[in-house]
């Protein structure tokens, strides 16, 4: 009754406004509202359809703005007329806004206004409704929020909007997703077989994740088991115990649809027995015998025999039991034809997947070799020119990270202190290494082994007092911004900028390296200390000088690549050491002596190492293990590496 | 008469023996169990474990400092020792205190429930409860034991096979055992390895069945069982470095090829001596990891093995005595150092604390020694009896420095 009046007193200050469109609309908002007040009031999941459809229906220009405010909470009703108002909380009192006109409504009492609290289900149906307006709405950004709202939750009823809004779509980009969308809901959810068919074809070009999580959708499936294949149903496969699925899963099936008895487990069995003890026997059988399994079945058999346990399932039963029924996989989808598809569309989809994994699989194998030879090459030049083993290689690519983060505790721009910190981590290396070669190594040449134990003193000693100087705990490197992210091919395949820019860094230092060896003075001169130092002696060279300078290129150059590391991993005083053994098995896989065997030692143990990670991902440890036998087989069949140096400049 | 002739040649193994008898005697006397107590029970455990160390040592030094290898490997068999141990040690017990725990229920335990119940015990921490295949022979303690000798002993000749077949030599070899080393450790890592992953196998101090055995007692017993271990080592190797075929494995470390060409099959002794040595360094780590209590990867980390070198080296190479003095003063000082037992020295602007500096100064101290005196802490026994172990060398030295060598340990400069 009271209702009925309000809605009257609505209609009548609506026919009264000024200027209210009553020609185009027969009602306002606000009346609407009252038509359903309690819906809205208190909106229940199952009731507030109506009431979105008759909103929805009248095509009013407000009602987007209302669907949100009402799923914000900040829709209100007032107590003493039953009006809703938009409200805003002022102290002790409200300030309204008129719903329907969008115009200043005054202020009430807080004891007068109710706030309307629609509950979370409540919110998603209102939000699904919200969509539609959403998808049309003249903010680019609320566009795209729609359409990230669909993709996550797609439902049936929203793809006869989205259709209706790509006619209307501005933003090309926004247009493409809107038809991708739409075909994947046109999938899922299309009216007739032929336009699902056609739709789940069309989707067969594409290989992103919610494609195939729509085609996945489509086609699954339920195990069930059953005496005879059902009459009708759309068939995914029929599994065999023992290949498909395990004896003991099949069994657990059949017991799970009331088919066969459950078998006893040993703790049941032993239960049943300790409830039946009678006398220090159970079943006749002592319990001293219960032992042994043999005993404890005899016991139970006979208990069994006498009604008061569930009689054993034995292994002829189980068998018996599994042969007398069949075990399928069944598609929710009833159409065959559908599925059958959809079926095609994946294995297409997941093959020009798995292509791009494999290319995916090459950059990052690529991108590791990359980060393995910057570690290697100074080791090469060490190790391989001069014969020198440097365990405190690893050391130097530390000291060289540690470089990197002290500059970046001085100069605060990333990027700046990026391209101070690199020159400046080479000349401390080089330094470092200088000094090793004159207190050190230079007593030793003749003596590789302790050449070998010597540096590891000096590589514990280092690793030491790294921890001792700045701590334990991990330092950040940070990159500079331009260098985070990553290049996106597709949704396969993507590499991190970072990771590029080692690469690109390793090239640099490739072609630096090939330049300096092969095209300048010192490299000449250092071939000629390599192949003879007596001779290059004789010729005036000064043996001492160049190998004090090959050293301290080789530390150097292990110092940025410690800057590179570290900008993608952590510093910590073990990153050498992580690094130490990876480079040796480089230099050595690839060939002692030459840049170029270091090049293909590097990449061999960077595609192997991704290779073993992909087809083994869950155990990155394996990975290593499995590598390391590998290149100590390889070792085995090529003993001087992949690139040999043959006939006076192998030396011995 | 042989017998007799090898041991008057090798006065080193009288006062070694002599030396290690009285030490036994005072640390019996002094400690616990046996003496007055002068000595605590986990310190007569460090001692027992150094001895075990010292034996590895000299098996690291007939390796290196006699046949010219340089395995950074050797500490992987010492563990694997004490991992094949400890298997039997962690399933027997184990097996007491579920027997125990399934007594109580109203009827008799089978033995598979009992098989299974040991499995959850021991493997509940890497979340599984099955036996692996490698745990097949565990229940069994001479099949362990046997598997102690067996298992480093295997890997052992396997890879040597492999490497000194290719000819891997010098540091090329070196890096490959501490890939070897590296590879082990990492796989053991894995929960999945069927040893319990990063976890290791604990409460090995505890032997099975003698519970109301003081730990004091226990620990005697291994210690005298260890020095009777380091004293049959030592004879051991004696005996394989001296005669014929000591010079034949000195041969091979000073010139290779030379030994090659004399018609000697220099791969056969190369992979006798890396396989005995295995075997005894598995041994080792067999009485060494029942004092210690736990046995995990890290103990095979390469950075244990290379520990083993720097022991061996500032003991003195070339001398089986240097080596077990290198491995019982650098372990001993390590553990005094890194304990905490020696004051901090304070500079007014920074204190020295061991705890952090002790590396620093063993690293330095190592490249010292290196450089300066390779003969090590044996090269001081040169001075007391002043003569020289090999005769001076009349004639023509060969191309390679590496054979200028008159006395063991020193270069010619």
């Amino acid at each position: 009754m009271l209702r009925a009046f309000f809605l009257a007193f609505a209609l009548v200050l609506c026919l009264c406004l000024p200027g209210a469109r009553v020609e185009a609309q027969t009602q306002d908002l606000q009346s609407i509202l009252q038509t359903h007040a309690d819906e809205v009031a208190s909106p229940g999941r199952r009731s507030v359809g109506t009431v979105i459809d008759a909103l929805v229906a009248s095509g009013l220009p407000a009602v987007p703005q209302f669907l949100e405010r009402w799923a914000d909470r900040s829709v209100y009703q007032r107590e003493s007329d039953g009006l809703f108002y938009y409200a805003k909380e002022n102290g002790d009192t409200y300030s309204l806004t008129d719903i329907s006109t969008g115009a200043d409504a005054g202020t009430a009492p807080s004891a007068e206004m109710t706030e309307i609290r629609p509950n979370g289900g409540v919110r998603r149906v209102i939000a699904t409704a919200l969509v539609q307006f959403q998808l049309s709405d003249p903010d680019i950004a609320r566009r795209r929020d729609a359409l990230d709202a669909i993709s996550r939750s797609p439902e049936a009823d929203q793809l006869e909007p989205l259709r209706a809004s790509i006619e209307g779509e501005t933003d090309d980009d926004l247009r493409a997703r809107k038809e991708r969308l739409a075909g994947m809901l046109a999938a899922r959810y299309g009216d007739t077989p032929e336009e699902r068919i056609a739709a789940i074809e069309a989707l067969s070009g594409a290989l992103s994740v919610d494609v195939r999580a729509v085609l996945n959708q489509i086609l699954s499936s339920d195990t069930a088991v059953a005496a005879a294949l059902p009459e009708g149903a759309n068939i995914a496969r029929t599994l065999t115990p023992g290949e498909d699925l395990t004896e003991a899963e099949a069994y657990a099936q059949l017991v799970a649809a009331d088919l066969a008895p459950a078998i006893q487990s040993r703790d049941q069995i032993k239960a049943a027995l300790t409830a039946n003890i009678a006398d220090g026997r159970v079943g006749g059988v002592p319990i001293g015998a219960l032992n042994t399994e043999d005993g404890r079945a005899r016991a139970y058999a006979a208990l069994a025999g006498a009604g008061t346990v569930p009689p054993l399932v034995t292994e002829e039963d189980r068998n018996a039991a599994l042969a007398a029924h069949v075990f399928y996989e069944e598609y929710e989808e009833p159409d065959a034809a559908i599925t059958d598809a959809a079926r095609e569309a994946l294995d297409e989809v997941e093959t020009r997947v798995a292509m791009n994994q494999a290319l995916d699989l090459g950059l990052d194998a690529l991108s590791l070799a990359s980060i393995y030879f910057l570690a290697a090459i100074g080791l090469a030049i060490t190790f391989g020119v001069m014969g020198v083993i440097n365990m405190a290689h690893g050391e130097f690519i530390m000291m060289g990270a540690y470089t990197g983060y002290v500059v970046q505790q001085i100069i605060p721009d990333y990027t700046v202190s990026i391209i101070v910190a690199l020159p400046l981590a080479f000349a401390v290396t080089f330094g470092a290494g200088v000094a090793m070669e004159r207190l050190v190594i230079r007593w030793l040449y003749h003596r590789p082994l302790e050449t070998l134990l010597a540096t590891f003193g000096i590589s514990i000693a280092l690793q030491q007092l790294a921890k001792n100087i700045f701590g334990t705990q991990a330092r950040p490197l940070t990159s500079p911004s331009w260098l985070d992210g990553a290049w996106v091919l597709n949704d396969v395949v993507s590499i991190a900028n970072i990771r590029i820019a080692i690469f690109v860094l390793a090239l640099i230092f490739l072609g630096l390296i090939l330049f300096v060896l092969n095209k300048t003075r010192l490299g000449l001169e250092v071939r000629a200390v390599t192949q003879n130092p007596g001779m290059a002696a004789s010729m005036g060279i000064n043996p001492d000088k160049i190998n004090m300078l090959t050293f301290g290129l080789g530390s150097g150059i292990a110092g940025i690549a410690g800057v590179a590391i570290g900008l993608y991993a952590k510093v910590t005083s073990e990153m050498g050491a992580d690094y130490i053994v990876q480079s040796f098995m480089t230099v050595v896989v690839g060939g002692v002596g030459n840049v170029w065997g270091t090049l293909a030692g590097a990449g061999l143990i960077g595609i192997l190492q991704k290779g073993i990670e992909f087809l083994n991902p869950s155990n990155t440890l394996a990975a290593q293990t499995y590598m390391i036998l590998f290149i100590i087989l390889f070792i085995q069949v090529r003993p001087k590496g992949i690139v040999a140096l043959k006939g006076r400049a192998a030396g011995d | 008469m042989t017998r007799q002739t090898f041991l008057t040649q090798n006065r080193s193994i009288f006062w070694f023996l002599l030396a290690l008898a009285v030490f036994v005697l005072i640390v019996t006397v002094l400690s616990e169990a046996t003496g007055n107590g002068m000595i605590s029970t986990s310190f007569v455990k460090t001692l027992g474990k150094t001895l075990c160390l010292m034996l590895v040592a000299i098996a690291m030094d007939v390796v290196w400092g006699y046949t010219g290898i340089l395995s950074l490997g050797h500490m992987a068999f010492f563990g694997l020792g004490g991992y094949m141990i400890g298997m039997w040690l962690m399933y027997a017990r184990t097996e007491i205190i579920v027997a125990e725990s399934l007594r109580a229920a109203a009827i008799p335990p089978t033995p598979e429930e009992i098989h299974d119940a040991i499995g959850t015990q021991i493997f509940g921490v890497v979340g599984s409860s099955d036996f692996p295949l490698i745990w097949a022979f565990a229940s069994s303690f001479w099949a362990q034991l046997a598997l102690v000798v067996l298992v480093p002993g295997v890997l052992a000749l396997v890879f040597g096979w492999l490497a000194f077949r290719s000819r891997v030599t010098g540091v090329y070899l070196s890096i490959l055992t501490q890939a070897m080393t590296l590879a082990l450790s990492l796989y053991l890592f894995q929960n999945d390895s069927g040893l319990r992953g990063n976890n290791g196998l604990s409460g090995l101090q505890n032997l099975p069945g003698l519970d109301a055995v003081p730990q004091s007692q226990v620990s005697i017993a291994f210690f005298w069982a260890s020095a009777v271990a380091l004293g049959l080592g030592y004879v051991l190797f004696a005996w394989v470095v001296s005669g014929k075929m000591g010079s034949v494995i000195r041969g091979i470390r000073d010139n290779e090829s030379r030994v090659r060409f004399l018609g000697y099959h220099v791969e056969s002794y190369k992979l006798f001596v890396f396989t005995l040595t295995g075997i005894v360094a598995g041994i080792a780590g067999a009485l060494y990891y029942p004092q210690a209590g736990i046995i995990n990867p890290n103990e095979i980390a390469p950075i244990a093995s290379i520990y083993l070198a720097v022991w061996v080296a500032i003991g003195g190479r070339g001398r089986l005595y240097g080596a077990a003095l290198g491995a019982a003063f650098v372990s001993l000082l390590s553990s005094w150092f890194t304990g905490g037992g020696v004051p901090s020295i304070p500079l007014g602007f920074y204190t020295i604390q061991w705890t952090d500096w002790w590396l620093v100064l063993l690293g330095v101290s190592f490249v010292a020694v290196t450089l300066l005196a390779p003969k090590g802490i044996g090269g001081l026994f040169d001075l007391i009896t002043a003569r020289h172990a090999v005769p001076e060398r009349v004639g023509d030295f060969g191309p390679d420095k590496g054979a200028r060598r008159t006395v063991e340990g020193e270069e010619e400069r």
